[in-house]
């Protein structure tokens, strides 16, 4: 069978609609009649995973690849890259700016969280060039 | 606990969602830190915050959840009802602080879940 192969923008100009792709995201997943809780997870890490796109990297892409036994899922961007990827992995080691701990983010919680509900996670980030997650979540 | 009964018991007004106040709801969580709900929460319908903003209905949305109570007089604004309305997430608001409003609502019989 083919993999279903989905790609999203996510914009950074407004905070109100981060989470728009992910909802997108986890409503055409729901519809596939995939299991709620495989589901969930995918909706929380890509989720965490946009927040953290708009808060530190002026946006960027995410692309989905739905295989029968398996989800793939890429996170893009051309932000500025994790100076140190072992600190960032820590829970509650954050740099985000006051303005976003405001709105309920920024607790440090994003790249583990992401690591929490995925199966298989590979960071690859450059520094002023950009960083590219690459999630597996088996079915 | 039905969520009209959820509704009854912090003394909240429902801002949308009439359509769902007889459905069943077992488990909450509170907290104002979306962060901490996406990572410690797991098969909880409720969550209580005072945080306002459309990210709190996202989060719900990603959880699953069926109802969000507002704490401390705080209101949801337009955009968040729209939300909520996309969603069938029922939103309610009380006067009630943060604690008191869960303790209420444990001492009648909704619990926490631990986490993944």
């Amino acid at each position: 069978m083919e993999p279903i192969r989905m790609k999203y923008e996510v914009r950074s100009d407004d905070f109100s609609v981060a989470g728009e792709a992910s909802g997108k995201i986890k409503r055409t997943l729901k519809d596939l009649g995939l299991d709620a809780s495989v589901v969930r997870n995918v909706a929380i890490a890509v989720y965490e995973g946009e927040i953290n796109m708009v808060i530190h990297a002026n946006g960027g892409y995410i692309e989905v690849e739905i295989n029968p036994d398996k989800i793939k899922i890429v996170l893009k961007d051309s932000g500025p890259g994790i100076p140190d990827v072992e600190k960032a992995m820590q829970a509650g080691f954050s740099t985000a700016p006051e303005n976003i701990r405001a709105l309920g983010f920024g607790a440090g919680m994003g790249l583990p969280n992401i690591k929490k509900y995925s199966d298989e996670m590979y960071i690859d980030t450059e520094l002023g060039v950009g960083t590219t997650i690459t999630l597996g979540f088996n079915i | 606990m039905k969520i009209k009964e959820l509704i009854s018991i912090v003394d909240g007004e429902i801002v949308y969602g009439e359509d769902f106040v007889e459905n069943d709801v077992f488990s909450a969580c509170g907290s104002d830190m979306m962060s901490d709900v996406l990572a410690f929460v797991k098969e909880q319908a409720v969550m209580l915050t005072g945080l306002v903003n459309p990210q709190v209905v996202r989060t719900a949305e990603m959880m699953d959840m069926k109802c969000i109570v507002f704490v401390r007089g705080k209101r949801p604004d337009l955009s968040m009802i729209n939300l909520a309305e996309e969603r069938d997430i029922v939103l309610v608001c009380t006067n009630l602080e943060m604690f008191t409003a869960c303790g209420k609502l444990y001492e009648n019989g909704l619990r926490g879940a631990s986490g993944k």
